[in-house]
């Protein structure tokens, strides 16, 4: 890699960097629950963006293999958080049709 | 603009070194500036629209829609820049994981939203009434 892409991928990882900072705001100061599942989704998103390119920058590419599995584990954490914030409970088996039993209605606890 | 003096003097040093055109390693350079130029305004427009609309699902399609395609964008940036075919490979994985999942835990945040009882934010500006608009 020549020394310009190296200073261009340094740039591009602190935009990155900027902007997972500034989903943090979201994160702290979101309204309801669900912004703040929202922002640690996308803050999972760019951690993985910013693992690939941080990975090119020290010239190791194991990175890719980490932020692969980021991914994978930031999915699955987004839909067991919702799924513990609709039941309260994981050990519970997920509905096929549409029924609302048991859920929590934002008016109660949803902050 | 020192950017871009940059990258044409980085450009010419290959000419330079490879005694003919290097017309691959100019079109990686090129690729990759403009892929990972667009990705960046998409993660930050993504970002800034979370920050200040105002609602839930407003929120949620700035940045359902800008995540998916500016990780896209800077991996296929990271694509061009990178040298064997294993890591082509890993960054491909990568860029299918994201774009499976990025769309579905968005619609499962915003069903998770909706079925909790989450109303979005209706504003006083709407489409007027035909019946207030025969009185």
């Amino acid at each position: 890699m020549s020394p310009f892409m190296g200073y261009f991928m340094l740039g591009s990882a602190f935009l990155i960097i900027v902007s997972m900072a500034l989903m943090l705001v979201r994160l702290i100061g979101g309204p309801t629950l669900y912004d703040r599942l929202l922002a640690v989704n996308s803050f999972g998103t760019k951690t993985v963006l910013f693992l690939c390119v941080f990975c090119f920058i020290i010239g190791r590419p194991d990175g890719v293999d980490i932020a692969l599995l980021y991914a994978l584990m930031n999915f699955i954490a987004t839909i067991a958080a919702l799924k513990f914030f609709n039941y309260r409970a994981l050990d519970v088996e997920l509905p096929s049709g549409n029924s609302t039993a048991g859920r929590v209605k934002v008016g109660e606890d949803a902050r | 603009m020192s950017l871009i003096l940059a990258a044409a003097v980085d450009t010419a040093h290959a000419v330079e070194t490879a005694s003919h055109i290097d017309v691959v390693g100019i079109l990686r350079t090129v690729g990759t500036i403009a892929s990972m130029a667009a990705g960046l305004f998409f993660v930050l427009a993504g970002t800034i629209g979370v920050l200040r609309l105002p609602d839930f699902y407003t929120r949620l399609h700035a940045a359902g829609m800008t995540d998916t395609l500016g990780a896209e964008l800077i991996l296929l940036a990271l694509i061009f820049q990178s040298d064997n075919i294993q890591m082509v490979l890993k960054l491909l994985l990568v860029a299918f994981f994201l774009f499976v999942t990025s769309p579905t835990a968005t619609h499962a945040v915003a069903h998770a939203a909706y079925r909790a009882g989450l109303k979005p934010l209706l504003g006083e500006y709407r489409a007027p009434d035909l019946e207030e608009d025969k009185t």
